[in-house]
């Protein structure tokens, strides 16, 4: 029996999200007395893979096959559920990512296990019963749930939980065949097609984040954002009327309605802080508001804030960053 | 072609959260309750192909108590043909999806549409569980749906990126904006939403598979602190060293 977590890689890279998935992994394992695998989905290198070890992950399973580079929600379950029934994996811990959740609510009906999405913390765990923290109410609440199914599935919320880094460590990886058909492609990609990320910072993955709302005007004024964001490192995201009229991306839409973010570090430009808004940013660490009107109601969810104009603002923080070297 | 929508009854966007005094439930005392927003796209979408094709039927489902009628009567406004309510409290997303998947199989449902996730319980998983009871693929979530006879071409949102997929019916997608511009009801719809079927269901299968055993609200801010605008610089010195975040 031991713990199998879901690694998520791109480009050779494994994601920052699973090697806190990895580490949250490997500290139940501990916990459990007994030790964590790994198994990698997506365009890995075994070479970063062994770096798992890091993490506290003892063993890699790695199927070399080229079409599970792309995300395909049928074939990844097999293979994950494969690879749960090889090393009789009673905890399966996955990202609260797109694919992550996506293939973990598949893995629950066909292993019969009990899911959490969305958790923030390690496990209570009683016996054969582990209780989970996970964020509900778009942010607003938490509910503490309790699995008591004999196999149990736990998607872990970006950026909740610290890596581990062990230094020296490595993982022993292993080839790993799941047999799989074309049948488990059915819903393979016929065409995969990657933003461009403004200086390649992923925002679901990016713990600094400069955002823009309705006071940055137009368009033609984003570049203040950009360079602040590209000065501190930071992804940038907007706020839903933002991206309704086109003067950003959609996916760069947080809120409500957009995608959640949880940084370390999110910086509110012109933006009202309306409650949609709000519950897609509020588990961010540390929330910095610019806001020319004293009276926004994102200062009270802020931790930081300047009353003024972005437009005088702006260039004086990204000032202020390159100064600091 | 046959469509079936998944719709949730869920606390309004701008509702503020609070628990009973023992933090077991949900407090709904004054609460207004809504379609789940991206509940929204799934239904519009599901009438906007059903209009393309000039054929075909849009059944909207919940799993709920006698208290979500009024937002499938909402549904029924916007543009479905008829409703389905399984009478049962939505116990956990198990439970929920062993609902959906039963009643979607006895319809013969080409297409099952939802959400990409719950804005209240945020499971984003219902749609997995019933794609994988039925043995059909699962698109989640979708930023767009097309169809041409029985394929679909879907855009499948993934981290940092989109995938085009194309699949057959049957299959379950959960759907997010762009897809469509979710439509509001008209004064003709409200007037026929009346008269629509919705015809009440008993559950079926096996109970939850979690609980919840308490919740809690987030810790409370400590109070934000101000630097004036002429000093914005520093605020980067207090978030290098205070906060230490850069
Ligand atoms: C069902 C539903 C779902 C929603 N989902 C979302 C969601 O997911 N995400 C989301 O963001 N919104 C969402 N909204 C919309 C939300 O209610 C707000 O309308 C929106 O967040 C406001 O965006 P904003 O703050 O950019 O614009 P505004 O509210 O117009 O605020 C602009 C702010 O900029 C400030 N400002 C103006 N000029 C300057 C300047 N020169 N310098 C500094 N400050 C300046 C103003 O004081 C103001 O506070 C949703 C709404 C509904 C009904
Ligand atoms: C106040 C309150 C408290 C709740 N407490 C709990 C709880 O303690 N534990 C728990 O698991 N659930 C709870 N629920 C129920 C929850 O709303 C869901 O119905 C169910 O748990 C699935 O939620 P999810 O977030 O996992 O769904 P998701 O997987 O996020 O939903 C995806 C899609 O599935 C469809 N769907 C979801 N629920 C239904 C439904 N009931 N009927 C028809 N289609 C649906 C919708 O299309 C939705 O967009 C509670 C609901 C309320 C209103």
């Amino acid at each position: 029996m031991s713990v199998l977590v879901v690694v998520e890689c791109d480009k050779g890279e494994v994601k920052k999200s699973s090697l806190e998935v990895a580490s949250y992994g490997a500290q139940v394992a501990q916990a459990l007395g007994t030790t964590a695998t790994a198994v990698a989905v997506g365009e890995a290198t075994e070479a970063n893979l062994a770096k798992l070890g890091e993490q506290g992950i003892s063993k890699v399973l790695f199927d070399n096959e080229p079409r599970l580079k792309d995300f395909v929600n049928g074939a990844y379950t097999k293979l994950i559920a494969a690879a749960a029934d090889k090393e009789q994996a009673k905890v399966i811990v996955l990202a609260n990512s797109n694919i992550g959740a996506s293939v973990g609510s598949r893995l629950a009906v066909r292993l019969k296990a009990s899911l959490a999405t969305n958790v923030v913390e390690l496990p209570k765990i009683d016996g054969g019963q582990f209780t989970v923290k996970r964020g509900a109410f778009s942010g607003k609440a938490f509910a503490d749930v309790v699995l008591s199914g004999e196999r149990k599935i736990i998607a872990v919320k970006k950026n909740s939980i610290e890596a581990l880094h062990n230094g020296g460590q490595t993982a022993q990886v292993e080839s790993f065949s799941a047999q799989l058909s074309d049948a488990d492609f059915a819903d393979a990609p016929k065409q995969v097609i990657m933003q461009d990320q403004a200086g390649g910072i992923l925002l679901p993955e990016a713990d600094k984040v400069v955002s823009g709302g309705r006071g940055m005007k137009g368009p033609e004024n984003w570049h203040l954002i950009e360079d602040l964001a590209k000065a501190l490192g930071a992804a940038t995201a907007c706020s839903k009327p933002v991206s309704d009229v086109d003067w950003r991306p959609h996916h760069e839409h947080v809120g409500q309605t957009g995608i959640t973010v949880s940084p370390n570090l999110y910086i509110a430009c012109g933006i009202s802080g309306a409650i949609q808004h709000l519950a897609g940013v509020n588990s961010s660490k540390v929330i910095v508001v610019i806001n020319k009107d004293p009276e926004a109601p994102f200062f009270k969810a802020a931790d930081y804030g300047i009353v003024g104009d972005v437009f005088e603002v702006l260039p004086k923080l990204t000032q202020a960053v390159k100064e600091l070297g | 072609m046959k469509f079936l929508v998944c719709i949730s009854n869920v606390p309004d966007t701008t509702t503020k959260i609070t628990f009973t005094p023992d933090n077991k439930e949900f407090n709904k005392a004054g609460v207004q309750f809504v379609i789940n927003p991206w509940d929204e796209y799934a239904l519009t979408r599901a009438i906007e192909l059903k209009e393309a094709q000039g054929s075909g039927t849009v059944t909207v489902l919940n799993v709920g108590e006698a208290d979500t009628e009024p937002n499938i009567r909402k549904a029924l406004a916007i543009g479905a043909d008829d409703a389905i309510r399984v009478n049962a409290a939505p116990k956990d997303a198990w439970f929920v999806a062993q609902q959906i998947a039963h009643y979607a199989k006895e319809g013969g449902y080409d297409v099952i549409l939802m959400g990409k996730e719950s804005i209240d319980y945020n499971g984003f998983q219902v749609h997995g569980m019933v794609g994988e009871l039925l043995g059909i693929p699962t698109v989640a979530p979708a930023m767009k749906l097309d169809m041409s006879g029985n394929t679909a071409t879907l855009e499948r949102e993934i981290e940092g990126g989109k995938e085009i997929v194309e699949v057959n019916t049957p299959f379950v997608a959960s759907c997010q904006q762009p897809m469509c511009e979710p439509r509001i009801p008209n004064m003709r719809g409200i007037m026929t939403a009346r008269t629509k079927p919705l015809k009440v269901v008993e559950p079926v299968g096996e109970g939850a598979a979690t609980a919840v055993a308490e919740y809690a609200l987030p810790p409370k801010k400590q109070g934000v602190k101000l630097i004036p605008a002429e000093q914005a610089g520093e605020l980067i010195k207090l978030l290098r060293n205070e906060a230490k975040v850069i």
